[in-house]
């Protein structure tokens, strides 16, 4: 329990240097927050409406401590683009981002693990050869290219999936249809290229070290089945092919920026277009915030059933 | 004395490396990209720059232009030859900057110890706390587009991981014997770190810095591609690869072209940094 407590407490000045860090990033941006919605011919007076109402005209430091104070409260702001409350729309796109990171995750864990695992059991066979070749191939391919080749085929020369959207007629609610499911595809294979690539690649050395490993030579002079060791070598390899997992979740979470222009998909990386290209500083501040401190809580939540599955990390 | 001298470490390091035929490979295909870099406007067959509105997305095989030409017309493999320059100029200095400042902010750290280094690797767990891509774009997007904001932007991404590693490093040299009797017979700590530190952590976070050039031109490249980084008319290959996509369904293969170019420099510069590793014999 003294680890866990550590853990939490440890991560709290991380948390709050992450908001610090998100305050300053936007502030120090060069050009004034409300160009966006100013008209050219504006009163000084209104400009100076403006700025109270926003409360771009007090000090720094009053401002982002009224902006932590009101997040801590579920409150981010208003956007300066839509008038909407930053917290309805970042939760909106954050809903359709969890979802499409997921499913890759889960498509780059199965496929990841799988390759990584029988790389790392008959090494330097062609298999190995083959998932090693595949794990430098998904790390290295620039994903958003990917998404191109893939809208490319799929979508322009054979016309079975469609390019963009994540929905039919371009509707943002999701529903488990086979409408919506044909829209996530192409996106879901193209995001979860990372992930299966690193995955194998830590699995295979993993399953190769543990298997040299004394205790597995005991097992087998023991006489134990070669099933029975499988068990032994997926124990072992678990934790830190979950923890792996997840990071890679935070990870795309975060960088799912690039594939959502190329796909248009209604997400957080969309919002973050829009945020930056229209100056919207109160949008772009919340999704950068609210985008951080989950990747930071998912770290915690991987360290804790990390520590949960191998006590021996709690001791280090 | 012993009759034949043992092979010097650099030495084993440039014959483990030639017996890598991959690493090779890969060298060989880096070496070629940085050459068409330097080179590139003798290269290149035809003006990058010239449009013309009568040869707009000529298929490949085109008389005159080999790899077809662009939505304005202008010629692809000049483009493409032209762009090297840029993108690799993008993807490689960040990746240089970052191992001069993270190596001597994580060196520091994990030499000095104790409160110096909690101020500095604190500090560095905050960046270190998001994903990278998230940052890179953020900073550049809070910065605004252009050249010189977005190598800022790849930097500051790249300074907390090299940082890590090179305190990592540096704290477990720092424990050994021999620094300890450098202290002891009274050196300084300036020179132990130049003399006994640094031959012994440069190796490698250089080899780590290394693996980051293929993530940093993915994303240079991606910040032009999402409008962040080069500007037009200028030929870089993610920003090509942005342009084009308006022609994925007239010429698919032309608009696909630009990222080729990224991949193949990707994954060779992956492939190059595993070769160094393992011949210089460095455990991640």
């Amino acid at each position: 329990m003294g680890f866990l407590l550590r853990r939490v407490l440890l991560s709290l000045p991380i948390m709050l240097g992450v908001a610090l860090v998100c305050f300053a990033l936007v502030h120090l941006a060069p050009g004034d927050p409300l160009v966006s919605v100013l008209p050219p011919d504006a009163s000084a007076a209104l400009q100076e409406q403006l700025r109270q109402l926003y409360g771009f005209d007090r000090s720094y430091p009053e401002q982002f401590l009224s902006w932590i104070w009101r997040a801590l409260q579920g409150d981010l702001g208003t956007s300066i683009a839509t008038n909407r409350p930053v917290s309805a729309e970042v939760m909106k796109a954050v809903s359709n981002t969890f979802m499409l990171a997921c499913v890759a995750t889960a498509i780059g864990f199965v496929l990841g693990a799988l390759s990584g695992f029988v790389a790392g059991y008959f090494r330097n066979s062609w298999v190995d050869r083959l998932a090693t070749t595949l794990a430098v191939v998904g790390v290295s391919v620039p994903h958003y290219w990917l998404g191109m080749v893939l809208v490319i085929i799929f979508s322009s020369q054979l016309m079975w999936l469609p390019a963009t959207g994540a929905g039919p007629g371009g509707s943002s609610d999701w529903t488990w249809d086979w409408e919506h499911v044909k829209h996530l595809i192409l996106p879901a294979l193209t995001m979860s290229v990372i992930p299966m690539g690193i995955i194998a690649r830590t699995l295979r050395a993993l399953v190769a070290e543990i298997l040299a490993q004394e205790f597995i030579v005991g097992l087998r002079a023991k006489g134990m089945t070669e099933l029975g060791i499988f068990f032994h070598v997926v124990k072992n390899a678990a934790p830190t092919a979950l923890a792996v997992m997840g990071l890679q979740l935070g990870y795309l979470l975060g960088g799912s920026i690039l594939i959502e222009t190329v796909f248009s998909w209604p997400g957080t990386g969309f919002l973050l277009n829009s945020a930056i290209f229209q100056r919207d500083l109160p949008l772009l501040q919340g999704t950068i915030l609210v985008l951080a401190l989950f990747f930071v809580v998912l770290n915690l939540i991987v360290d804790m059933i990390q520590s949960a599955l191998d006590p021996r990390i709690q001791r280090s | 004395m012993p009759a034949e001298r043992s092979e010097g470490y650099w030495r084993g390091v440039g014959r483990r490396f030639v017996q890598d035929r991959l690493a090779l490979g890969a060298a060989a295909v880096v070496a070629a990209l940085v050459l068409m870099a330097l080179l590139g406007s003798w290269l290149a067959p035809a003006d990058p720059f010239q449009a013309s509105m009568l040869k707009r997305l000529k298929p490949i095989g085109t008389e005159g232009f080999p790899l077809g030409t662009d939505e304005l017309g202008r010629d692809m493999l000049s483009r493409l030859i032209v762009g090297a320059r840029l993108s690799l100029f993008m993807g490689i200095t960040p990746v240089i900057v970052a191992f001069v400042i993270g190596s001597t902010l994580g060196v520091v750290a994990g030499y000095s110890g104790g409160l110096v280094n909690s101020v500095i690797m604190r500090t560095i767990d905050v960046f270190y706390a998001f994903p990278s891509v998230l940052l890179a774009i953020a900073l550049s997007g809070a910065l605004g587009a252009g050249i010189f904001n977005a190598l800022l932007s790849l930097t500051i991404v790249f300074i907390p991981p090299i940082a890590r590693v090179a305190e990592s490093v540096t704290t477990q040299v720092r424990n050994r014997d021999f620094v300890e009797a450098a202290r002891a017979s009274g050196a300084a700590a300036f020179t132990i770190v130049r003399v006994h530190v640094l031959g012994n952590v440069l190796g490698p976070i250089f080899v780590y810095a290394t693996s980051l050039i293929s993530v940093s031109m993915i994303l240079a490249s991606g910040l032009s591609f999402l409008g962040l980084g080069v500007k037009p008319p200028q030929p870089e290959w993610g920003l090509m690869l942005n342009t084009l996509r308006t022609a994925i369904y007239t010429q698919p293969w032309i608009a696909a072209l630009p990222g080729v170019m990224i991949f193949i420099t990707s994954i060779s510069f992956n492939l190059l940094s595993d070769g160094l590793r393992s011949a210089m014999e460095v455990r991640q």
